[in-house]
């Protein structure tokens, strides 16, 4: 663990004394609630300024909290929210498909379900949410991998196991993938994670494009995955690709995202 | 009659705060749907009034609306659905078209006093045995009662046979199937058992006690079933039969093909509703459910079913969210539940106006209780969410002493079925699994039902049924003894919230 940063800690603490109390503040009420020199409060005060988390009045000359700020605490997607949202299409997604759909989000080196649709047969299934997947075997995690920089950070750090033949380990040859999946906008693991076992998945974006989950439909091999004429086990059925980007689609749009 | 290959059924979805059309296809899918709001209007504290014509003409362009969104003309579709917000009440001049007044909605508590009245030295209970129903503000016939009484020179009219009476099905029907000239002015049973006037038993207007409610029977429509041909739409969908009315809670049991006794759903609204299926039988309550029926196809017999309405569970989310300014949106409640692992001894009853089903207690008011230092916003997001399923359990502790049908799994629907940890939590304190499924639009859907049975569309029950898939099921996870102590903490919180308003003091606030 590095060491803190002493001018962030002073920022932080800054950010602190104007969110409480009298809400608008001199510099110099600044520095001496604080023991600074002036000087140096006056550097930090200068640069949340510029970043927008402070608002000097032009009048008075005193401090308050910026609307950067309230940006930032809007953009977070509560998970619930984004169940809500999209339990219609997840619905629709499933029942057009035949097969289980997932809705996930990246937390702590992991796909966190967060919704799960039963495939439409009315066999006994358990609901998963709140279960893990893998971020380097499954749709899901591809695709989060693949467009959001903090799953690609996580998925270096993460112990990426070997649980089938077909499960990918290796940091270039998933980097590669990734790449692909950026172009073509879409994912699939067949059989990476569980034997006989395929998945494909589409990126889930709020409405300033930041991904913020994906969704992913799961079946047996034999109906998700075309099928050879030798009778051989192909790649993922492009009509279930499309089903699945329609989905991934219409919740972004339901959360606010610009039409594609 | 016209014959129609269409292959989509039309549902008319007249709602209290809004109007949809909603077609569907074969397989029960949702092909299109268009919605749009309209005006609530509050005269004074406690009056909510609609205006009918406005509705009718919100309903005509959500139908025009999903017809093309779908793509599809009049030819496509082979039939009409129609559900609504029941017992609102609207009076019209049969030869203008014209209402006298604004409808009465359903919420409006103008009637509590001529509700009182009505009682006489009974009570709530005079009409009960007849009709299934309380005396109490919502249902349709008093608020007949109060139009004819309170628009000047209304009361004269009716009786010289100028004016009609309908709840929102009726109004639609009669419009849709041509207004002045020649609309049908008709109920289905499961509306009629709304205003208070029908006899449970014989399914026609009580002569008895429409004569004491002092309502003519000249102005009331015909009872008909839920399932068959009322007659053929004029306008935009000509020719196309208008098969089916019901009420919006048993549009919902329909729809999720509560078909069997014993059968139950439960609406997730900002009230909840629940709805069981007692089969052929009247089942009387002594615990506070109303007793109405469920549906009737065609000549076959009705089935009836025991209702049980809470007042508060999504708007005691609502209530945190805009009157504490705990959470910003609905959805967050469950991430802040999610905070805890249990309610940290903290009990919300939400008696915000008194205690409904079972209770009726009209004396209690909301009460926060086994609060300590200990206590977070946590705790308290996750009181809020039990208060909903320890409400859903007396509710179905009712149904199943007045029935003595013991519940095998809930059918869930509506808005607040998205929460899973509440979806999780009732079937914990229920001990029973809870099961959603695809269609979310099951009020919708039940008209569709209806609608294309009458016209065969759909052979019968069974193929109903099959359209059937659970999405979603949640399965009991508490063990006993956790479940008993904290329901018993809940019957504890309960009974701290009654007597609190007394005789002699204004109930308002």
């Amino acid at each position: 663990m590095a060491g803190s940063i002493q001018s962030l800690e002073r920022a932080a603490a800054i950010l602190r004394l104007l969110a409480g109390g009298e809400r608008r503040l001199g510099l110099s009420d600044v520095a001496n609630a604080l023991g600074l020199a002036k000087g140096t409060a006056h550097g930090i005060l200068r640069t949340l300024q510029q970043e927008g988390f402070v608002e000097q009045d032009p009048d008075s000359g005193k401090y308050q909290l910026g609307a950067e700020l309230l940006r930032l605490g809007q953009s977070y997607l509560d998970v619930h929210e984004l169940r809500a949202r999209a339990l219609v299409w997840a619905d629709d997604l499933a029942r057009a498909s035949g097969e289980t759909v997932y809705l996930g989000v990246l937390h702590q080196r992991g796909v966190l379900i967060v919704h799960h649709v039963f495939r439409p047969d009315d066999t006994r299934q358990v609901l998963e949410v709140g279960s893990m997947q893998p971020l380097h075997s499954t749709a899901l995690g591809k695709v989060l991998t693949a467009f959001d920089p903090v799953a690609r950070a996580e998925l270096v750090e993460s112990e990426r196991e070997a649980f089938t033949a077909h499960t990918v380990t290796d940091l270039d040859v998933i980097d590669a993938e990734a790449a692909a999946i950026r172009e073509r906008g879409w994912a699939a693991a067949v059989e990476e994670t569980w034997a006989g076992v395929a998945s494909i998945g589409a990126l889930i974006q709020d409405r300033r494009r930041n991904p913020v989950g994906a969704v992913a439909l799961n079946g047996p091999v034999e109906r998700v995955c075309t099928t050879g004429p030798d009778g051989r086990i192909g790649p993922v059925r492009p009509d279930l690709v499309v089903s699945v980007r329609e989905a991934a689609r219409a919740i972004s749009r339901d959360l606010g995202a610009p039409r594609f | 009659m016209t014959t129609s290959n269409g292959q989509y059924i039309a549902a008319i979805d007249q709602g209290t705060t809004s109007s949809r059309c909603i077609v569907f296809g074969a397989d029960g899918r949702i092909v299109a749907v268009d919605q749009q709001e309209h005006s609530q209007i509050f005269p004074q504290p406690g009056w909510v009034e609609h205006d009918a014509e406005e509705i009718w003409t919100r309903v005509q362009s959500v139908v025009s609306g999903a017809l093309a969104k779908a793509g599809l003309t009049r030819d496509d579709i082979r039939a009409i659905g129609i559900t609504n917000q029941r017992e609102t009440t609207v009076l019209w001049d049969k030869n203008t078209g014209k209402p006298v007044h604004n409808a009465l909605v359903w919420q409006d508590t103008r009637t509590e006093e001529l509700c009182k009245e009505l009682g006489r030295n009974v009570g709530q209970d005079r009409f009960r045995r007849e009709t299934g129903l309380p005396l109490a503000s919502y249902f349709a016939g008093p608020k007949i009662r109060w139009l004819l009484d309170n628009v000047e020179g209304l009361r004269e009219r009716a009786e010289r046979g100028e004016i009609l009476f309908g709840t929102m099905d009726t109004w639609v029907i009669w419009n849709l199937t041509g207004g002045v000239d020649g609309g049908k002015h008709v109920t289905d049973v499961t509306n009629a058992s709304r205003t208070m006037l029908m006899n449970l038993h014989t399914l026609q207007w009580d002569e008895s006690i429409a004569q004491s409610m002092d309502v003519p029977l000249s102005v009331l429509p015909e009872i008909r079933s839920s399932a068959e041909i009322y007659g053929e739409a004029v306008g935009e969908l000509a020719g196309v039969p208008v098969a089916s009315a019901l009420g919006d809670q048993q549009a919902a049991l329909f729809g999720q093909t509560c078909f069997d006794i014993g059968e139950a759903k439960s609406t997730y609204g900002t009230g909840t509703f629940l709805l069981l299926n007692t089969g052929e039988k009247i089942v009387n309550s002594y615990h506070g459910l109303l007793t109405t029926v469920g549906y009737r196809i065609g000549d076959q017999a009705p089935v009836y079913a025991l209702e049980g309405s809470i007042a508060v569970t999504g708007s005691l989310v609502q209530w945190l969210r805009d009157q504490l300014g705990i959470i910003s949106t609905a959805a967050e409640i469950e991430t802040l539940a999610s905070t805890v692992e249990d309610n940290g001894g903290a009990y919300i009853v939400p008696a915000f106006s008194g205690l409904f089903a079972p209770y009726w207690r009209s004396d209690a008011r909301g009460v926060i209780t086994g609060l300590t230092r200990y206590v977070t916003k946590g705790h308290l997001a996750r009181a809020v969410l039990e208060a909903t399923a320890w409400q859903t359990r007396e509710v179905v502790d009712a149904m199943e002493k007045d029935s003595g049908v013991t519940l095998s799994a809930l059918k869930v629907d509506g808005g607040m079925t998205s929460n899973n940890l509440l979806m999780q939590n009732i079937a914990d304190v229920l001990d029973v699994p809870v099961e959603r499924p695809y269609v979310a639009e099951t009020t919708a859907l039940g008209a569709a039902y209806a609608a294309g049975l009458a016209v065969g569309f759909w052979p019968d029950l069974d193929t109903l049924r099959a359209n059937w898939h659970r999405a979603a099921e949640w399965t009991p996870r508490m063990d006993e003894a956790t479940r008993e102590r904290e329901y018993k903490n809940w019957l504890k919180a309960v009974e701290r919230t009654m007597g609190w308003i007394e005789e002699d003091q204004p109930s308002g606030h």
